[in-house]
């Protein structure tokens, strides 16, 4: 059975703890949204599960790989708040070059991708001329493409206009139905149904 | 390795598509190096006698300046995130920035560096010791920057802290390089400099990408 084990987890910056021995089990199915105020450690953690930041104490498993390992790896697509697109690129050169740091894609596929997302028609465009949601739906049109089994997605509705935030959660959904797991970020009201909530 | 291609090119076409970024210390080393006979003397020789070190001079802090940007874009976008979250080694992405970084610094110093010899009285043999000096040296301008481009990253207004982390590790670099072309202008063997910085190339080689990648790790944080 393929879960995320995060096992007795603590997280400091600075001199702010954040958070002390956290323990949760994430199945093969779940969503889990991520709750807390600003500053109370969502995307450190987030950070800390793609391998980014290092923990302080504490271990995180996923199908019995641990975080540091390669294959662990192989199974996670960390979408951060920051856009990581280049103004000087196409969208389609973008998602690209993005997808191609975890697995091989083809042309198609990711043409495809964009305009599932709603972006059809402006994947030559350069991303300095979209706007912030369009930018942000040249990130997300990865899920589209993703072989990783662990989304975790920082804010992946921000800038998002009520139908992008509906195509994603879609796919979050056609993931976890798949025996994908999410956990993912937002200030804002989510329709995804049978959410987990782990309040930080 | 095709991660390693995809990189030299996307950092090759964001750099064709905004060519400011690039033009700047190839303008900086032609003005500088350009600006010399008029503020020394114009004579032949007195000219040829300083022209190896005025030219290394001005394409190390060239290459200098250039290095601030060599992750700096990167990690403000969210790039380097996903390229440490990456399966592919971090130091293989590091090597093929810093590769794009020599074709787009250190080549055009090399191509530019007989024309500005010239202008300084170099004898042809002499020029064609700087250029291999040159081509020897400046992948490892590009190799020991990129340690000082990945610590500082994430601090603002580093450009100070960058000079004083990376100019110490180039003093070596410009002492045997604008040795071997003095000596080459008196007839002298240079094998022994040449040999030196061949194996600076290696280790920085070896070395370098690991430090970075290792550097960056911690600039993420």
């Amino acid at each position: 059975m393929s879960s995320l084990v995060i096992s007795n987890l603590s997280c400091q910056r600075g001199y702010n703890q954040l958070f002390i021995g956290l323990s949760y089990t994430i199945n093969a199915g779940d969503i889990v949204r991520i709750t807390g105020t600003n500053g109370s450690g969502k995307t450190s953690l987030l950070k800390i599960l793609a391998g980014i930041n290092s923990k302080e104490q504490g271990e995180i498993h996923f199908s019995n790989h641990n975080v540091k390992s390669d294959k662990y790896q192989h199974e996670v697509l960390y979408l951060g708040h920051l856009g990581a697109l280049s103004g000087e690129l196409s969208s389609l050169e973008n998602l690209q070059y993005l997808t191609a740091l975890n697995q091989t894609n083809d042309e198609q596929a990711l043409s495809k991708a964009l305009g599932d997302i709603g972006l059809k028609g402006y994947e030559n465009e350069y991303c300095a001329k979209l706007s912030a949601g369009q930018k942000r739906r040249v990130i997300l049109a990865s899920l589209f493409v993703s072989n990783a089994r662990v989304w975790l997605l920082d804010e992946p509705f921000t800038a998002l206009d009520p139908k992008g935030v509906e195509i994603v959660e879609q796919q979050i959904n056609k993931h976890c139905a798949q025996g994908g797991l999410c956990l993912f970020t937002t200030h804002q009201d989510s329709a995804l149904e049978n959410q987990r909530i782990l309040a930080l | 390795m095709n991660i390693y291609w995809q990189t030299l090119r996307r950092d090759l076409r964001i750099a064709i598509r905004n060519p400011s970024s690039v033009l700047n210390p190839l303008l900086f080393f032609v003005i500088s190096v350009s600006l010399f006979p008029l503020a020394i003397s114009p004579e032949a020789s007195t000219l040829s006698q300083i022209a190896s070190g005025i030219i290394w001079v001005a394409s190390m802090l060239a290459v200098l300046l250039s290095l601030n940007s060599l992750f700096h874009y990167d990690f403000e976008n969210g790039v380097l995130e996903q390229m440490a979250t990456s399966h592919h080694s971090l130091a293989l992405l590091i090597l093929s920035k810093i590769t794009a970084h020599w074709i787009l610094t250190g080549i055009p110093i090399i191509l530019l560096s007989p024309l500005l010899g010239l202008f300084l009285f170099l004898d042809s043999e002499s020029i064609k010791v700087l250029m291999i000096t040159l081509l020897l040296a400046t992948p490892s301008l590009s190799l020991i920057g990129s340690i000082g481009a990945s610590l500082i990253v994430g601090v603002k207004n580093s450009g100070m802290l960058l000079s004083l982390l990376i100019l110490p590790l180039y003093i070596p670099i410009l002492i045997f390089a604008s040795s071997a072309v003095s000596q080459a202008q008196f007839g002298l063997e240079i094998s022994g400099q040449l040999y030196f910085l061949a194996t600076i190339l290696l280790l920085s080689l070896m070395s370098a990408p690991f430090v970075s990648s290792i550097a960056l790790k911690i600039s993420l944080e």
